[in-house]
């Protein structure tokens, strides 16, 4: 018999918000405890306030089995201000979480090693700003110091500020402070018709604009239970892999910049320009923005626009794989990349590390193969494990394991386009289906796997169909803690090519 | 290895694009909007607009608010063609607006130069300093791609410095959030004048599709005039390269 405190899911499914179980926080804790013993993974954790009265709050928990395929959700009642004996002791991937309930709902997780503002959200409780006055750890010693970075950094770069308790020349921690992007999007989300944010779903974070809108489109779907034409579904995932080929080359590209092994900065960097341009050919944009709409996409691939994306494709594939090949076997190169920015397998898992970061670390993590849907459910995407210098996966946590899974995953996104290439043929259902409208006082999750690892679009709506709540989380959202972890014990210089080997997002974490 | 490493080099070529100036991204690209003086948008186009940049009286498109999401071009029956001009930069905010009719040559053609002194000081060596302000970041990408291997804008003596003291120049994208606000002001406080204020994407210039998001603080624009406005969403780098080059009075890139 399936456990009465939890509801069974597939992604991207659309259920009754009145059919959530609802259960109390040291349940929910007892539900949690299957994290730890890798059954469970926490994907989400959010509030929405109730509609007929302002002070309750519905927490809503996600969780993902990916062994199974399915997600398990639930919920706990809570009123505003109220106390809650905190989960993040004896469950760390909670920490964000509930700091957002405390921040978003004024919800006290009691017992909370580390209860600060997560992005300082305009319409918190209460409303926040960022001002002088952050209270920092601090650490004394004889050698310590601290090493203040950002918001504006050297580059251009999007803003956050740094803070690294360092002894010498050696970090004991780093803290992350981020919200200066905080710009209150998932509130634009439910301002208006949801089926026109397709810009804004771009806007999330730009750098993963058709993962966002993937997951975006993916969920207005489900509200409506639209379906779209298997040709759209297809372009779709060519469009999500050409992004995610294009920013992997660009950042092995960065970190060949950041140990000064400039023939790896220039040559990938202009693969990525092939590959952009190659969006730009698909749907106007390098960015892959206007490709999708909620009902399928906005732009076909005729023959034309197909052979250049054949040709561009092998070409990189073969550059890329030829360039990657003198990289990984270059001695002054691994000298830099292993065993730099370390995160082992146990600490990847309890902070629930996602994405290339999250399999670097040799977790199996991956949307596309663990709750597929579209394109990936109907021709299954499949991993080759390219050999390294040991003959196997790189799954050691180092910046080493975060460039080669790069490597690795722009052969396989490359491979994939021209599979999907072939199937284009057989696909001519058109390009965009009708979108019915969102059914009313639904509850629906969609999970795609962008470059930077899964991204959750999740919509709770009202009784007139309008949104009650949009929760958006990006990757970034537990990994940038990873980040934190992994410069422990480094050399503070060595930061940039360990934030590289991430290369997390600020808007998409503020929001 | 070293071998492996050369021909991987030679197999790629010069990428570099040769003329920044005369170069036009692929047809696709959606730039500069004609509107025909016939029909009219309807109103689902105005309510699909996300920058609400699509207007009926006067029929306009204001490219300081406009995505050039192509929304408004893919409606059935729309007077609204995207080009792919994208020598868009202006130095006027109303200079933006593009009324139907007006052709892409008159609106090049409002794009003013800056005075004297600016063209003596700057003229050949130009530094930026980007303030990143609660944008998405692909604004930030393409500033960033402005000074790579294909479009290379350090050819114009045009580069971006580490820090405001080393600038002549404050490039802003993003809406300006409200927690970013002092930051861009202390960053603007901290370049030497004179100096100039350029902005670079629909966000910037206007708020764009977060205009309407209390989250918002854009005072610093009521105090600071900006002297160069980008449109786009993001602009394409040739537009960037191309916008400060006009400024600079070296619109054909001498
Ligand atoms: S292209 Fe510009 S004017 Fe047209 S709908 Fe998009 S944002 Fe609005
Ligand atoms: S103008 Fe477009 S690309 Fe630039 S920050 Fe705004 S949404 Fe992003």
């Amino acid at each position: 018999m399936p456990p009465m405190d939890r509801l069974l899911l597939k992604n991207r499914a659309a259920i009754p918000f009145d059919d959530l179980p609802k259960i109390s926080y040291q349940a929910l804790g007892d539900i949690a405890v299957g994290c730890l013993c890798a059954a469970l993974r926490p994907v989400a954790l959010f509030g929405v306030p109730e509609e007929r009265h302002a002070e309750s709050v519905r927490i809503v928990a996600l969780f993902a089995d990916d062994a199974q395929g399915t997600l398990a959700v639930t919920s706990v009642s809570a009123q505003r201000g109220a106390t809650v004996p905190s989960l993040t002791p004896s469950i760390p991937a909670f920490h964000l979480f509930e700091r957002q309930l405390w921040e978003e709902f004024g919800i006290v997780p009691e017992g909370h090693p580390w209860l600060k503002p997560v992005r300082y959200p305009h319409d918190g409780h209460p409303p926040r700003r960022i001002e002088e006055g952050y209270r920092y750890f601090a650490m004394k010693g004889e050698e310590s110091h601290e090493v203040a970075v950002g918001p504006v950094h050297a580059g251009v770069i999007e803003p956050g500020h740094f803070r690294f308790l360092c002894d010498g020349e050696r970090v004991n921690h780093l803290e992350i402070q981020l919200g200066y992007q905080h710009r209150g999007v998932e509130r634009l989300f439910r301002e208006g018709p949801l089926a026109a944010k397709s810009t804004l779903a771009e806007s999330v974070s730009g750098d993963a604009a058709v993962a966002h809108a993937t997951a975006y489109a993916g969920l207005v779907e489900a509200l409506g239970d639209t379906v779209i034409p298997r040709r759209a579904s297809v372009i779709r995932a060519i469009g999500l892999e050409l992004e995610r080929a294009g920013i992997h080359l660009g950042d092995l590209s960065a970190l060949c910049n950041d140990i000064g092994y400039l023939p790896g900065t220039q040559l990938f960097a202009v693969m990525r320009t092939d590959i952009i341009n190659t969006s730009l050919v698909l749907c106007g944009s390098r960015f892959g923005r206007g490709l999708l709409t909620p009902g399928g996409v906005n732009y076909d691939i005729d023959e034309k626009k197909k052979e250049r994306i054949i040709a561009t494709v092998r070409r990189i594939r073969d550059n890329a794989g030829l360039l990657a090949a003198s990289i990984f076997d270059n001695q002054s190169v691994l000298a830099r990349f292993e065993k730099t920015g370390s995160v082992d397998t146990a600490t990847a898992r309890a902070v629930g590390l996602v994405g290339p970061a999250g399999r670097a670390s040799g977790l199996t993590c991956d949307i596309r193969l663990t709750h597929p849907t579209d394109a990936y459910a109907d021709h299954p995407f499949m991993k080759t494990i390219l050999q390294n210098g040991e003959g196997k996966a790189a799954v050691s946590g180092d910046v080493y394991a975060r460039a080669f899974v790069r490597h690795q995953e722009i052969q396989d996104s490359l491979r994939y386009i021209l599979e999907l290439l072939e199937r284009l043929d057989a696909a001519r259902d058109g390009i965009i289906a009708p979108v019915a409208p969102p059914r009313p006082d639904m509850i629906a999750f969609s999970l795609t796997e962008g470059w930077r690892g899964e991204t959750l679009h999740a919509a709770v709506t009202g009784g007139d169909g309008g949104t009650r709540r949009y929760y958006i989380k990006d990757a970034s959202f537990h990994n940038w803690f990873g980040l934190a972890l992994a410069v422990r014990d480094n050399g503070v210089s060595d930061f940039p090519l360990c934030n590289k080997s991430f290369n997390l997002s600020y808007c998409g974490f503020d929001l | 290895m070293v071998f492996r490493l050369l021909r991987a080099r030679w197999r790629h070529g010069s990428q570099a694009v040769p003329d920044p100036t005369t170069a036009m991204p692929d047809p696709m690209f959606r730039g500069f909007p004609d509107i025909a003086k016939e029909g009219a948008p309807s109103a689902e186009m105005i309510a699909a607009c996300p920058g609400a940049a699509l207007t009926v009286n006067p029929v306009a498109i204001d490219l300081g608010k406009c995505h050039l999401c192509g929304s408004c071009a893919r409606a059935a029956n729309s007077p609204i063609r995207l080009t792919n001009r994208h020598h868009l930069g202006q130095t006027r905010r109303d200079a933006l607006i593009v009324t139907a009719g007006t052709s892409f040559e008159e609106y090049h053609a409002r794009a003013e130069k800056g005075r004297d002194e600016i063209r003596r000081l700057f003229g050949r060596s130009l530094k930026l300093r980007s303030v990143s302000a609660a944008g998405c970041n692909a604004c930030e990408m393409e500033l960033n791609a402005t000074t790579n291997a294909n479009f290379d804008m350090l050819r114009y003596g045009i580069d971006i410095v580490a820090s405001p003291r080393h600038a002549d120049a404050v490039i802003v994208t993003g809406p300006v959030s409200a927690n970013m606000a002092d930051a861009l002001e202390d960053t603007w406080n901290a370049t030497p004048a004179p100096k100039l204020l350029v902005l670079m994407g629909a966000c910037a210039i206007s708020g764009g599709l977060f205009a309407a998001s209390p989250a918002l603080d854009r005072r610093f624009f009521k105090d600071h005039a900006p002297d160069i406005y980008i449109p786009g969403c993001p602009p394409h780098p040739l537009t960037v390269v191309n916008a400060i080059l006009h400024y600079l009075g070296r619109e054909n890139g001498r």
